[in-house]
């Protein structure tokens, strides 16, 4: 009877211990393949627009995907619930890839379109699908207006959420 | 201490010690295997003479691959490919190794199914051995992304993407598989990881466990007949052996598989050397780049089936978008091979073409499967689309009518 009691207590002490290290063990091992600081750090990408020429565009790098940027000329007007403004001028900002199978597609400033080269889906320069299989507009990324010539990608502000609330209640209508 | 006498011999020092003769009688003289089979019996012995061919040029290739985004690449295609001796030949043995294994384990797997052999005490077997299935698939798929081609780019995202489409925890958790935002130097250098060390120790492993559970529900055979092992090796013990229905693992048995194996390998070495491109596809040998998509990703042959029923869906269904659809009967597709055992309600234990339901299941379950993995290659455009689909819907159904269509059965045959 001792010896049981004995034996038993062994057990749930053992018990205890091996939890505590199985539990500590699986947080050390989930956190080892967490994104590393520096990964994080770069999340983030600062982009001065002051650079960017009318009707020409320019493709940033954000978190490994490529940002379309393209400043409208005079005579492209600006697209309600698409268009973002920063300082005088409007701008796309849009994630680079099609939204039918991720291809990158390519943009004509004759044409004023994007044109994706895998199975022909059409853009305007407002990223709204004109033609072809991609089933919704060029996805935006989250962005923060800093100042007339500075935005940050990766960073949430109201005026991304507002492009974002609109395009939900878009869908919700269709 | 028992008493140990002066050993006569080296194999008698070793056998005192090591219990050799008991263990060698135990593991291969007086281990039964069943007389009434073919040589589709040899697979196993086939696989594990593959496993061992992956295995010893994968040691060679690690001596100059380097798990680096910037010298992965290179690594492969310049150091292995031409510099190091004879390092073109471990690729390629590599390479193709591990499109034929695949082959082989469908060979071994639809014998199983074939011939009934999951059934009836043989569950662990099935279980097993789809086990390793998902460890050989996940193998597979950590090898392909070491090249740092631009498919083993594109494959790994798409794949690590599906994650994405897990409710709630998706994009976080697409995030925490790659170590970063999209496919990078974490990625790899943790793929790698898995692919020369915690995977292989997984398989070894599990091809142990796997070779343990046919010991006593014993291998099946081509009649799917049930005896008594040990009358039969009893006859066969006592010089019976025409009449015996059993035949001893060594010499009889494996000396058999010796002779598959051989032909095997000459058909082997024959792709190795002389047709080694469909192992090699030529998109992945452009470096891999994340800003450009290839026009059309697609994975390795044995991966089509499954990847056709991913984006068979291609339209929303009653409010569900078309990629939660894909999603679900890609995980449906998945798992649904292990619950075989249990599907199957017919208490029969015969070859398909005894069965007279079964036989038309297996079949056009054999059919379905050709379409879809010829259909995953194709672009997903227009009328192979539809294809896809009703090929996707059609394996869904064959599944889920199978316990209906064994119990039809079971009652045709009257319970035997």
């Amino acid at each position: 009877m001792i010896n049981e009691s004995r034996r038993g207590f062994m057990g749930k002490a053992f018990g205890a211990v091996a939890a505590v290290g199985a539990v500590g063990s699986l947080v050390a091992m989930k956190r080892s393949w967490d994104p590393l600081p520096s990964v994080m750090a770069a999340g983030f990408t600062t982009v001065d627009m002051s650079k960017l020429e009318e009707n020409k565009l320019e493709i940033v790098k954000w978190q490994g995907k490529p940002i379309f940027l393209l400043k409208f000329a005079a005579d492209m007007p600006a697209v309600e619930k698409r268009s973002v403004k920063v300082g005088e001028h409007y701008y796309s900002v849009m994630i680079g890839l099609c939204t039918h199978l991720g291809c990158i597609p390519a943009y004509s400033s004759a044409n004023k379109q994007f044109k994706c080269a895998c199975h022909g889906g059409e853009f305007n320069a407002a990223g709204i699908h004109t033609f072809g299989p991609p089933p919704r507009p060029l996805d935006i990324p989250p962005f923060a207006i800093k100042d007339e010539n500075t935005i940050v990608l990766g960073e949430s502000s109201p005026e991304y959420e507002a492009l974002i609330a609109s395009l939900s209640t878009d869908n919700n209508i269709a | 201490m028992a008493e140990f006498e002066k050993a006569n011999s080296i194999g008698e020092w070793f056998d005192q010690r090591l219990n050799t003769s008991g263990f060698w009688r135990v593991m291969m003289t007086e281990y039964w295997i069943p007389k009434n089979i073919n040589f589709l019996w040899a697979m196993g012995a086939l696989l594990a003479m593959l496993f061992t061919l992956l295995l010893v040029t994968g040691i060679f290739l690690l001596m100059y691959y380097k798990p680096d985004v910037n010298m992965a690449f290179d690594s492969v295609n310049y150091t292995i490919m031409q510099e190091v001796a004879y390092g073109w030949i471990f690729r390629n043995i590599h390479g193709v190794g591990a499109s034929v294994v695949f082959l082989v384990i469908y060979i071994h797997m639809f014998t199983g199914i074939y011939y009934g052999s999951y059934k009836k005490g043989r569950e662990m077997i099935w279980l097993s051995g789809m086990l390793l299935f998902v460890l050989f698939s996940a193998e597979g798929f950590s090898g392909y992304m070491l090249p740092w081609g631009q498919m083993s780019y594109w494959a790994a995202y798409v794949i690590t993407e599906i994650f994405g489409g897990i409710p709630f925890i998706g994009d976080e958790l697409v995030i925490w598989i790659r170590g970063n935002f999209y496919v990078a130097d974490a990625t790899l250098t943790r793929f790698f990881m898995l692919h020369v060390l915690l995977i292989p120790l997984a398989i070894l492993g599990a091809i142990v466990f796997h070779f343990y559970t046919l010991r006593f529900p014993h291998v099946n055979n081509e009649e799917g007949e049930f005896f008594d092992y040990k009358e039969e090796s009893e006859k066969y013990l006592a010089g019976n052996q025409k009449e015996s229905k059993v035949i001893a693992f060594w010499p009889d048995f494996l000396s058999k598989d010796f002779m598959v194996i051989s032909i095997f390998m000459i058909f082997f070495f024959y792709l190795v050397f002389y047709h080694n491109a469909f192992a090699m596809d030529p998109v992945n040998f452009d470096k891999a780049d994340g800003l450009k998509t290839p026009a059309h990703i697609y994975p390795e042959w044995y991966f089509l089936w499954s990847y056709e029923v991913l984006r068979g869906f291609f339209f929303d269904i009653a409010g569900i978008s078309g990629k939660s659809l894909g999603l679900i009967a890609f995980g449906f597709a998945q798992i649904i091979f292990v619950l075989l055992p249990w599907l199957d309600k017919s208490p029969m234990v015969k070859p398909a073409n005894q069965r007279p339901v079964f036989k038309y299941w297996f079949w056009i379950l054999m059919a379905d499967l050709f379409v879809l993995t010829i259909f995953g290659k194709l672009p997903p455009t227009g009328i192979n689309a539809w294809v896809g689909f009703y090929a996707s819907i059609s394996f869904i159904v064959l599944f889920l009518a199978l316990p209906y269509l064994t119990k039809l059965e079971a009652k045709m045959v009257g319970g035997k």
